[in-house]
This record gives C-alpha cells, sequence and structure tokens, in this order.
C-alpha cells in the first residue's frame, strides 16, 4: 500500500458515502451536502496525484484544488439560494416533491 | 482632435445607449440627458469649424480598413459642404428636442430613438465609403420610422409604411448600382472612384449602358430622399402625420441628405451621365419649384402647406445642381454663385422650414389638434410675440432680403439666370406662388377677427421662444452677413466649379 | 459742412435704431424717437444736399463687398448726388412732419408704439433705397419698403379688408418686383456688375450703356432695352402704373397718415425714382434707328393711360381717401410720362412738389376723418369748412397746387414743365392730349371733392359734431402748405434751378405761352365744370345722386367700379391661380399618388402570388419534417419526470458502467 493508495482508498469511500448521500436523501440541504462530498473526493484525487505523480515541481494540481474549492463554494450558494426559492413555493424542502420545472 | 469626426457621430449614439439602459429615468431626465448629448454636436463641430482650413480639402480623416476582403473601409472625412450640413444637424437636433419636450407618451423612448436618427444623419454627412455611408443612410429610417408611427397623428401608421417602403425601394437600386460598380472597379470609396471618373477610369471599366443604368439607380436612390418631383409623394403624408419635432428634423435635415447625395456622390462619379440628363433634371426640378408651390396653395391643412414649401424649396438646391451640370464650366461665375446658393438654400430651409413646422406644432397645441388654415383667425391679438417670430421665419420662407432667405435663393436665381436663363424666368412663378400662399396662411391665421377658441390661446411660453429665437436670430445674421457661412465652403464651390466637367 | 459718402449710411441707419428698439418694447417713447431719429435724418440729409451741391456733376460714391464668392464678390455701394441728396430731404422732412401728425391721429391707438416702429422702418428701408449705389442694394430695400408697406396697410389687421388689402398690395407688387429681379439678374450676368457707379465699370457708365445697347436680341429688342423694360416691371408695380395698379387704392385701409406718407408721398414714388436713377440704361436705345420699341416709349405710353385713367376714376368715387389715392395714381402716370418722353428733371421736380401737396392733402384728409369720427364717405361729409378753418384752408391750398392753379402754387409750374416736355416729344403727341385731359379732370374732382367736404351742411353725425384738431395735427399742415406754395419756384422756366442742378447737360424747353395758355384755360374749365355741377347747387342729403350720375349713370358705374380691373383680374389671374393649384394637387394626389399606390398594389399582389406558391409546395414538405421532430421529442420527454434524484440516479448508474467498462476493458 503506497501513501497514494490510501489517498485513493479515501477519496472512494468519501465519494461513494457522499453518492449514497445525495441519492437517498430527501432533505435537498443534505443531497447538496453529499455533492459537496464528492466534489472533496475529486479534490482529494487531485491532490493525491500531484503529489506523488510525476510533475509535482509545478503546481497544476493545486490550481485545480482551489478552482474546485471555489466552485464548490459558488455552487452552495446558487444551491441555498435555489433551496430557499423552492422552500417559498412548497413550505417545505423535500427533493421528491420539487418536480414542476420539468415543463 | 484625432478621432474627432468619430466622435461627433457616436456621442448621441452613446447618448441613446445610455437611455437604453436607464429605464426608471424621470421624464424629465431623459429631456436633459438628450438634450445635452444632442447639443454635443453642436460643440463639436464648432471644435472642427475652429480647426477648419477652408481652402484644403477633406479634413479630420480617419481611415481603417475593416472589412478587408471586400476592400471596405471606414472612412470619414469632412469639408465646408460636410461642415456646413453639421453645423446644420447640430443647430436643428437641439431645437427639435426642445421642440419635443411636451411629448407626454413614453418621452425616453423617443429621446432614444431621435438621438440614434441624430448620430445616422451625422454619419451620411460625414462617411466617404459606400459601404458606412450606406449604413448610416439606412439606418436613419429606423428611429424615423418608428417616430413617426408611435407618435404621429392619425394617420402616422399609413405614411410611415409609405415613406419607409417608399425610400428603401429608392435605395435598393442605389444598392444595386454600387454592387456593380464595385464588381468593375473593386473599391466602395467615394474619393477614389470620383478619381477614377475624373481620370476616365470608370468608363473604361464599365460600358456606357451599365454605368447609365447604374447612374439611374443612384439617382433614383437619391432622388427619393430629397425629393425631386415626381418622387415626392410620400412627402406631404409623412412631414403633416410626423410628430413636431420630428417633422422639424425630417425637413431640417433628412431632406438634405438627398441634395447632399448629389452633390457628393452623384455629380462627382457620374459628371457626363448628369451632363447628358440634365434638361430633363432641369426640368423635373422646375416642376418641383413651380408644381409644389401652387399644390402648396390648394392644400388646406397648414402641416401639408408647410411640407409642399419645402419641396419646393428643397427644388431650388437642385435646379441649381442641373443648371450647372447641364452647361459644364463655360461659365464659372454663374457656376459658383448657383453652387454656392444651392448650399446655402440647403441651411437657410433648414432654419425656416424647422421653424414654420414649429409653429404649425404651437397652433396645433394650443388649439387640441387642429391645424386647418381655417381653423384659426386672429391669432396675432392674442399671441403677438408668436406671431412676431412666425412672422419672420415666413417671410425667411419667402425670400424676404434682409433675412437668409434671399440671399440663397438670389445666388441660385443669379446662378441659374447665367446658365439656364429660361428656368430662372419660370423659377420666379414659384417665387411669387410662395409669397402668396405663406402670405395667406399669415393672413388666414393670424389675421382677421378671432376664430373659435384663439382667444384664449397663451403666447410663447419661455420655452417655446428659447426654441424659436436661435433660429430667427440666425436668419437674420445670415441674412445680413452671409459671409459667416459662404467663406466655410467657398473655395470648395470654387473648385468645383473649375475642375469638374 | 457736409457729410461725406462713406458716413451716409447714417441717414438710414437712424430711423433703422429706432425700429429695431421699437420692436422690443411697448413704450409710448419710441414715437419720440421716431421722431428725433426722423430730424436728425433731416439734418443730416441736408448736410448732404449741400455737399452734393459742391460737385452736381460728379456723383460721389462709396463701394464695399457685402460677401466674397471666390470668383468675384457681390458689390453694394452708397452714392450721393443731387438726385438722392434731394429725395433724401424730402423724404425726411415730409416723414418728420407726418411722424408729428400721428402723434395726434394715433393718439388713441393700442399699438401706438408699434405705429412708429414700424414707420420708422419703412423711412430706413426709403432712406436705404435712395442712398443706394447698387441694384442689388436698391432692391433689397425696395422689397423692404414693400414689407414696410404690408404691414402698415395690415396695421389694423383684425379688420379683415385691412388684411387682404395688405396682402394684395404685397402680392401685386411682387409680380412686377419679379420682373425687377429678372432684370437685375440680367443686367449683372451680362455686365457682371451691380453698381451704378464704379469708376468706369459701373452700369450706369458708358462703356456698359454701349456694350448692353450694341447687343441685339433675338426678337430684334436691344439688350439695354429688355433689361429696362424688365426693371421698369418693378416701377410698374410699386408706383401703381397700369395695369398693376389695383393694390394702391386698397392699401387706403392702412391709417391715413401711413396713406399720406407711404402710399402718396414717398414709396409709390420710388418707381419713378428708379427709373430717374437707371435713366442711362433706359435711354441707352434712344439713338438706335432699327429697334421695334425703345424702353422710353412704353413708360410714356403706360404713363399716359395711368394719368388718364386714374384722373378719369378719382371722378366717380366717394370716399375722400379713394379720391385722393386715385389722384396718387394719375401724377404717378404724369411722373412716369414725363421719364417717357425724356425729361426725367421734370419728373423729379412733379415727384418732390407732388409729394408736399398730396402729403399735404391726404394729412388734411386725415384731420378731416379724425374729427369726424372715421367718417370718409363725401356724401355723409360736408359742411366741415367753418368748423375745420385750417384744415380747410390748408386742404384748399393743396387742392389748388394739385390741380394746377396758375402762378402761385408748386404744381402748376412741375405739371407745366411735364406739358411742355410732351410736347417736344416726336414720337407721339398722344401722351401730351392724354396729360391734358387729366389736367382738365384733376382741377375738376378736386373742386367736387372740397365742395362736397367742405361745403354744405353736415351730412351725417359724425361731421355735425367734427371740430377743430389739437395743434400737433394743424402745424404740420400749415408748414406743408407753405411748402406747396413756395417749392414750385425753384423749377419755373425763368429760374430752372432744380433742373439745371439735377442734370447739368439740362436745356430749358421751348414750348412758349401758347401751351401754357391751354393748359391754364383747362384748369379753369375743370375748376368751373366742378364748381357748376356741385358747387351751384350743394348736396343736402347724403342719398341725393352726383349729379353726374344722373346724366351718364352708365359711365359713372363704370367708373366707380374702378372700370372693373378687380373683377376682371379675379376672373382671369385668380382664376388661373385656382385653377393651376387645383391641377398641381389633382397631378399630385390623383395622377402621380395612384402610379405610386398602383405599383405597391403590384408589390402586393405578386407577395401574395408567392406566398400561396410557398405555402402549396415548400412549406409542405418543412411541415412534414417539423412533425416527425415533434413526435420524437414527445417520446423523449416522457423521461422527464421533473425528480432530480432520479436523474441523479441514473448519472450514478452510467457513472458506474463507466467504471466497470473502463475497469474490465482496461484503459488504452
Amino acid at each position: 500500500m503506497t501513501p497514494l493508495h490510501l489517498c485513493l482508498l479515501l477519496s472512494t469511500g468519501l465519494f461513494c458515502i457522499g453518492l449514497t448521500g445525495a441519492l437517498a436523501r430527501s432533505n435537498t440541504i443534505l443531497v447538496l451536502l453529499g455533492i459537496e462530498l464528492m466534489l472533496n473526493a475529486a479534490n482529494i484525487n487531485f491532490i493525491a496525484f500531484w503529489r506523488y505523480g510525476p510533475a509535482s515541481a509545478s503546481n497544476d494540481g493545486l490550481m485545480f484544488v482551489l478552482f474546485g474549492i471555489a466552485i464548490a463554494a459558488a455552487e452552495a450558494a446558487v444551491g441555498l439560494a435555489l433551496i430557499i426559492a423552492v422552500y417559498r413555493h412548497q413550505k417545505n424542502i423535500r427533493l421528491q416533491e420539487a418536480t414542476r420545472l420539468k415543463g | 482632435m484625432k478621432c474627432l469626426l468619430s466622435t461627433l457621430i457616436l456621442t448621441p449614439w452613446v447618448g441613446a445607449l445610455l437611455l437604453a439602459f436607464t429605464p426608471r429615468l424621470s421624464p424629465k431626465a431623459s429631456r436633459i440627458l438628450a438634450l445635452l448629448f444632442s447639443l454635443s454636436t453642436l460643440g463639436f463641430a464648432a471644435l472642427a469649424w475652429s480647426g477648419f482650413d477652408p481652402s484644403g480639402s477633406y479634413q479630420f480623416v480617419e481611415q481603417h480598413a475593416w472589412i478587408s476582403g471586400l476592400n471596405v473601409s471606414y472612412h470619414l472625412g469632412l469639408d465646408g459642404m460636410s461642415l456646413v450640413m453639421v453645423l446644420l444637424t447640430g443647430l436643428i437636433a437641439p431645437i427639435a428636442l426642445l421642440a419635443s419636450w411636451k411629448v407626454e407618451r413614453d418621452p425616453r423612448l423617443f429621446n432614444l430613438l431621435f438621438l440614434f436618427l441624430q448620430g445616422a444623419a451625422l454619419g451620411v454627412f460625414l462617411a466617404l465609403n459606400f459601404f458606412p455611408w450606406f449604413i448610416f443612410w439606412e439606418l436613419s429610417l429606423v428611429p424615423a420610422f418608428f417616430l413617426i408611427k408611435l407618435w404621429g397623428g392619425p394617420g402616422a401608421s399609413r405614411a410611415a409604411y409609405q415613406f419607409v417602403v417608399y425610400t428603401i425601394g429608392g435605395s435598393a437600386f442605389m444598392l444595386l448600382g454600387f454592387a456593380a460598380l464595385f464588381a468593375s472597379t473593386g473599391t466602395f470609396d467615394f474619393v477614389e472612384l470620383a478619381a477614377l471618373a475624373r481620370n476616365g477610369g470608370l468608363t473604361a471599366a464599365i460600358t456606357g449602358p451599365v454605368l447609365t443604368a447604374i447612374f439611374l439607380g443612384v439617382l433614383l436612390g437619391l432622388a427619393v430622399k430629397v425629393p425631386l418631383f415626381p418622387f415626392h409623394t410620400w412627402l406631404p403624408s409623412a412631414y403633416s402625420e410626423a410628430p413636431t419635432g420630428a417633422s422639424m428634423f425630417l425637413t431640417g435635415v433628412m431632406s438634405k441628405m438627398g441634395v447632399y447625395g448629389f452633390l457628393r456622390i452623384l455629380w462627382p462619379l457620374f459628371p457626363a451621365q448628369l451632363h447628358a440628363a440634365a434638361p430633363v433634371l432641369v426640368g423635373l426640378a422646375l416642376a418641383g419649384v413651380v408644381l409644389g408651390t401652387f399644390a402648396a396653395m390648394a392644400q388646406r391643412d397648414l402641416k401639408r402647406m408647410v411640407a409642399y414649401s419645402s419641396i419646393n424649396h428643397v427644388s431650388y438646391c437642385l435646379l441649381a445642381l442641373f443648371a450647372v451640370a447641364a452647361t459644364g464650366s463655360l461659365h464659372t461665375a454663374a457656376s459658383v454663385s448657383a453652387l454656392s446658393g444651392s448650399l446655402l438654400q440647403m441651411f437657410n430651409h433648414g432654419l425656416s422650414a424647422s421653424a414654420l413646422f414649429f409653429c404649425v406644432g404651437i397652433l396645433e397645441s394650443r388649439s387640441g389638434g387642429k391645424h386647418g388654415l381655417n381653423d384659426f383667425g386672429g391669432v396675432r391679438t392674442s399671441a403677438p410675440i408668436f406671431a412676431g417670430l412666425c412672422g419672420v421665419a415666413l417671410f425667411s420662407s419667402l425670400g424676404l432680403p434682409g433675412l437668409n432667405g434671399f440671399v440663397g435663393e438670389f445666388l441660385v436665381f443669379r446662378g441659374v439666370f447665367g446658365l439656364v436663363p429660361w428656368a430662372a424666368a419660370v423659377g420666379c412663378l414659384g417665387l411669387f406662388a410662395t409669397a402668396y400662399f405663406l402670405l395667406t396662411f399669415w393672413q388666414r391665421v393670424f389675421h382677421g377677427p378671432q376664430g373659435p377658441g384663439v382667444a384664449a390661446f397663451r403666447d410663447l411660453s419661455a420655452l417655446e421662444v428659447v426654441t424659436l429665437v436661435p433660429s430667427v436670430v440666425l436668419m437674420f445674421v445670415l441674412g445680413i452677413w452671409p459671409q459667416l457661412l459662404v467663406s466655410v465652403f467657398n473655395p470648395l464651390v470654387t473648385a468645383w466649379a473649375r475642375h469638374l466637367p | 459742412m457736409t457729410i461725406p459718402v462713406h458716413l451716409i449710411w447714417l441717414i438710414p441707419a437712424l430711423p433703422l435704431l429706432v425700429a429695431g428698439l421699437g420692436a422690443f418694447t411697448r413704450h409710448r417713447g419710441v414715437a419720440l424717437g421716431a421722431i428725433f431719429a426722423m430730424a436728425v435724418a433731416f439734418v443730416l440729409s441736408c448736410l448732404a444736399l449741400h455737399g452734393a451741391l459742391q460737385h452736381p456733376a460728379v456723383p460721389a460714391v462709396f463701394n464695399f463687398a457685402w460677401f466674397d464668392l471666390g470668383t468675384g464678390s457681390l458689390q453694394l455701394g452708397f452714392l450721393l448726388d443731387p438726385l438722392t441728396a434731394l429725395m433724401c430731404v424730402m423724404v425726411t422732412f415730409v416723414g418728420t412732419l407726418i411722424f408729428i401728425f400721428s402723434l395726434g391721429y394715433m393718439k388713441e391707438d393700442p399699438n401706438f408704439s408699434r405705429f412708429f416702429c414700424f414707420l420708422s422702418f419703412f423711412a430706413a428701408a426709403m432712406l436705404g433705397l435712395l442712398v443706394s449705389n447698387s441694384l442689388l442694394l436698391l432692391f433689397i430695400c425696395w422689397e423692404l419698403v414693400g414689407l414696410a408697406s404690408y404691414l402698415l396697410i395690415g396695421f389694423w389687421f383684425h379688420k379683415p379688408s385691412a388684411a387682404a388689402a395688405a396682402k394684395k398690395a404685397f402680392i401685386t407688387t411682387r409680380i412686377g418686383d419679379l420682373g425687377l429681379l429678372l432684370g437685375l439678374l440680367w443686367l449683372y450676368d451680362s455686365s457682371g456688375s451691380l453698381l451704378f457707379f464704379d469708376g468706369g465699370h459701373g452700369v450706369l457708365e458708358t462703356a456698359t450703356i454701349a456694350s448692353l445697347s450694341g447687343q441685339t436680341l433675338a426678337c430684334g429688342l436691344a439688350l439695354s432695352t429688355a433689361i429696362g423694360l424688365l426693371i421698369f416691371c418693378g416701377a410698374i408695380g410699386k408706383s401703381g402704373q397700369f395695369p398693376l395698379h389695383v393694390w394702391l387704392p386698397d392699401a387706403m385701409e392702412g391709417p391715413t397718415p401711413v396713406s399720406a406718407l407711404i402710399h402718396a408721398a414717398t414709396m409709390v414714388a420710388a418707381g419713378v425714382f428708379l427709373i430717374a436713377r437707371v435713366y442711362p440704361l433706359m435711354s441707352a436705345d434712344a439713338l438706335l434707328p432699327a429697334v421695334p420699341v425703345h424702353a422710353l416709349t412704353v413708360v410714356a405710353f403706360i404713363g399716359a393711360i395711368t394719368a388718364l385713367m386714374g384722373a378719369l376714376i378719382a371722378c366717380a368715387q366717394n370716399d375722400i381717401k379713394r379720391v385722393l389715392a386715385f389722384s396718387t395714381v394719375s401724377q404717378l402716370g404724369y411722373m412716369m410720362l414725363a421719364l417717357g418722353v425724356g425729361s426725367w428733371t421734370a419728373a423729379i421736380f412733379h415727384l418732390l412738389t407732388h409729394a408736399f401737396f398730396k402729403a399735404l392733402l391726404f394729412l388734411g384728409a386725415g384731420s378731416v376723418i379724425h374729427a369726424s369720427h372715421h367718417e370718409q364717405d363725401i356724401r355723409l361729409l360736408g359742411g366741415l369748412r367753418t368748423k375745420m378753418k385750417v384744415t380747410f384752408a390748408t386742404f384748399a391750398i393743396g387742392m389748388m397746387a394739385l390741380s394746377g392753379v396758375p402762378f402761385l402754387f408748386s404744381g402748376f409750374w412741375s405739371k407745366e414743365a411735364i406739358l411742355h416736355a410732351a410736347h417736344e416729344w416726336d414720337v407721339s403727341h398722344l401722351p401730351l392730349y392724354a396729360g391734358l385731359t387729366a389736367v382738365l379732370l384733376t382741377a375738376f374732382y378736386m373742386t367736387r371733392l372740397v365742395a362736397e367736404t367742405f361745403f354744405g351742411k353736415a351730412r351725417s353725425h359724425g361731421s355735425e359734431h367734427a371740430h377743430e384738431n389739437p395743434a400737433v395735427m394743424t402745424v404740420p399742415l400749415v408748414i406743408l402748405a407753405v411748402c406747396a406754395v413756395v417749392l414750385g419756384f425753384v423749377g419755373t422756366p425763368y429760374w430752372p434751378w432744380l433742373q439745371a442742378t439735377l442734370d447739368p447737360h439740362y436745356e430749358p424747353t421751348h414750348g412758349g405761352p401758347s401751351l401754357m395758355l391751354l393748359s391754364i384755360g383747362l384748369v379753369g374749365a375743370g375748376l368751373g365744370l366742378g364748381w357748376w355741377l356741385y358747387a351751384r347747387k350743394l348736396r343736402t342729403t347724403a342719398t341725393a345722386r352726383d349729379p353726374l350720375a344722373v346724366a351718364a349713370p352708365g359711365v359713372m358705374a363704370a367708373l366707380a367700379n374702378r372700370l372693373g380691373f378687380d373683377p376682371l383680374y379675379a376672373a382671369s389671374f385668380g382664376r388661373l391661380n385656382h385653377f393651376l393649384a387645383a391641377f398641381a394637387d389633382v397631378l399630385d394626389r390623383r395622377v402621380i399618388g395612384s402610379l405610386v399606390n398602383f405599383l405597391a398594389q403590384f408589390g402586393l399582389f405578386t407577395g401574395s402570388v408567392n406566398r400561396q406558391f410557398d405555402e402549396d409546395n415548400i412549406n409542405d414538405g418543412f411541415d412534414r419534417v417539423s412533425a416527425v421532430v415533434r413526435g420524437t421529442g414527445r417520446g423523449y420527454s416522457q423521461a422527464q419526470t421533473g425528480e432530480t434524484q432520479g436523474y441523479l440516479r441514473v448519472v450514478a448508474l452510467a457513472f458506474i458502467v463507466l467504471a466497470l467498462v473502463l475497469a474490465l476493458g482496461g484503459v488504452r
């Protein structure tokens, strides 16, 4: 087991937890949490491959992660705004009930 | 100073954009904003005038490649004729905006369209390449259409369609003509094309009949715009249905775009064809002079009457040009006089006709929308200041010495008499009839016993005085001291008379 | 002390200044300013006259460029010679008196200051016309006096008749002015200058005159004849000559001082002045034997016709001002006659004397009208002799001057000068006979006018209660009356100072005493006839018929209708004008308008055919394709449930499948 493998196992676990949460929960906030977990899993992968990969001198991986975090933050903001909008309409935030946008 | 002309054209458009993106602007703020941006033209024109050398050719030139595949360049330049036209636009546009100060319905949109129109008109007077020129030319129709249709009188919709379709119909032929020119010469540039025409390159590149066809196409496009008899039937309804401010700009500036086109494009590019067609064209211009006034005499609607007098007045400009084209450079003094008169007449007519439209607009607003010849009477008793200022505009329009109209008409007649004497003699009929119907206008509206409701007329408000006084003052100034304007274009006109065939 | 020619513009500038300032205020002080300006202008004119008399043969000129046209400049200029100076003195003197008279006459008018503003403007334009050394400047001022006349005729613009008369005056004179304009253009085109005197290059100087009379047109006329006749058109319009005289009687709608100043003394005489000014041009063809007509011959005959016609019509008018108006027409005809027969000095002599006595008569009429509460009909006046003594005395002097009562009165001498000149004219004696007939008629109608107005008893409320006017109105009358007497002595055959001053080459005429005796006899006959018909048995009621109308009703009705010129013009030119207007309108609306509409309809028709074709053929194919697309889309849209987690599940499943494929298939 190299440290790379350990990192990848950690991220796989994190990803699976996130995916389960995103698929199974009905509270939209928790679904959002799941998505964030999956994003972080991806970030860990980036860091791991950068740190143990061949080109660790350049800062590529680090940059990807920084962007990823920023995007995650933006996405969370948008997501929460959407949740509030949904709440205004149906007085709860159950995702299964928010089907009116299908057109 | 480097891109003065672009700034000049674009500033009104910037104003229009500003208005477009500030929907919550109060009507008053939008009016002030529009007026300031409109006035900018006058400021820039004054700046250009101060740095202008009348004896030089195009100045403040800007030339940038635009569409290199088609050899299209963004080419602007200013000579004496353009400067006069830019000054006229800079004067008439703010005055027309002031005249529209009381527009109630969506003033922001009105002012926006107006600024857009102003920028396009300026572009027409400054562009030296057919491509941008034509874009400006056609762009000016869009705001004009909406101004007539949305703010006009009861028949405005029909009048606006007629105006736009007729004008576009004419310019389609012009576009076609220039496409053919481009196909043979590979350039859209007026300066290059004129040089080609002068050294015979144009006749070498294109066979005679084709060149004649191109000439006719361009002629048609310009003739509709001026309008030259018999392409004028759109004019009375468009001018009379348009809101006052738009009528003022249409007659003051847009009718000059056509005459400008004749002098800038048709004559330098097709001198031989124009010379061949000149006898017919002199006849048409004379028909405009004479029939325009007699038709005005038959009108019972003041706006239509003033519109027909516009046909008469712009026909003088064309008469002068055609007379010069008909005789060539045999008689330089007469040619110079005719062409100077033509340019002066363009400016003078802009002043007097827009002032007259404004006066009719005042009558209309005071009487709740009436503008018939017999709807008034005795207005001079209740509104003496209005009567005085309107009287000055009327007498300027009928060519009373001491006011600007006389100088232009005298020079036109002096030139035409030296070139085509019989045309001057026939044209005198127009002078007589103009006096007749304008005095009828004056007598029926201002004199006699007071008509129904006239006793309650207010005299001019301060705003209306401010709108009318600049034109009236200029009428006096140019009537007594025409050198002011003549010196701007004098060397240019002299060069035309000497060197063009 | 004198005034140099380059400062002569000060004479018109002073009234102009008052007019300009007066336009912005309604203060009554404008009147005093106007009178003051006129008085100063009078003093300046006297100085100018003094200067001009030092060198009467050489006109002093001052030329300047109005504006530059590249190939040359448009020149204007001022001129000072005895003719100009005498005219200026006359205009400013009569003008000052009439301004003063107006103080009283217009006292109660609400637009009092405006009246003086317009009057000053008129004076400025008239004086400008007199001092100009350029036909162009003259034309400019010519039009401006027309405008002033228009404004002043229509001064009481709320009266429809006044508004119509103003328009009629402007339009009618403009017809003549267009002739003048054409003549001016032609002159400019053929000589390259419009200056009268310009150091040998002016249009009135020998070189240009010779070249103009040397060219012959296709119709056989000399060029100078054609130009001269066109210029004469302007004079016909302005001076109320046949056939454009119709505006002058109507112009009496204006206030009476206006009639006195503009339509009797000064503006209407501008035509005579113009012809006298361009006399070298007019007479350039005199020595050419082979031309069909000489310009001056036309002038003489037009003048003779006008003199006779005006005098005839004046006999049948009942409005005191109209009688005087037709008398003015007739007297202007006399002046034209004098010009035509070759004696321009006699014309100017008559112009000057006429200005004084006709202004006197008009102001007297104004005094009568003012005193009798705006009653102008002589049948309703009467008996004013005792009530208005000063007015009567001065009016009588004016009447005798106009009638040409011998020896004492100025009109006699100027009229004699004209008749003698006509006698010496070798082309025809018809003008002389017309002039002699007019002498008789003039004495006759003036006697009638005086008898009806001042004698007998008052025949209306207004004349019953008339009383003499204040001194501000009577003093000008007295001064003018004095002038109407003494002015004749500057041009008698025994001491022709005026003629010799105006024209250095003046030669006295040799008509002899027989012609003078004949005309004195005719004056006596006219006076006697008038007395016999009107004063012997004075009119007692306003409705009593005129003795002449009893004798010759048809003739008198025709004369009272002014020989039917107005209806004739209305039926011919008016109708033609209307017809042309209607024609232009119909041409526009029906012919060209329908052509355009037809084109538009044709376009629409093509469009609709095109549309049918498109819909049946091309659009059908598109419709089918789009139906298929729509069906497919509907099927796919079933998959859209709107449940976010459902979509997510699909994504997850696909991801797992992808992972498996990659894991099992390996990555290459």
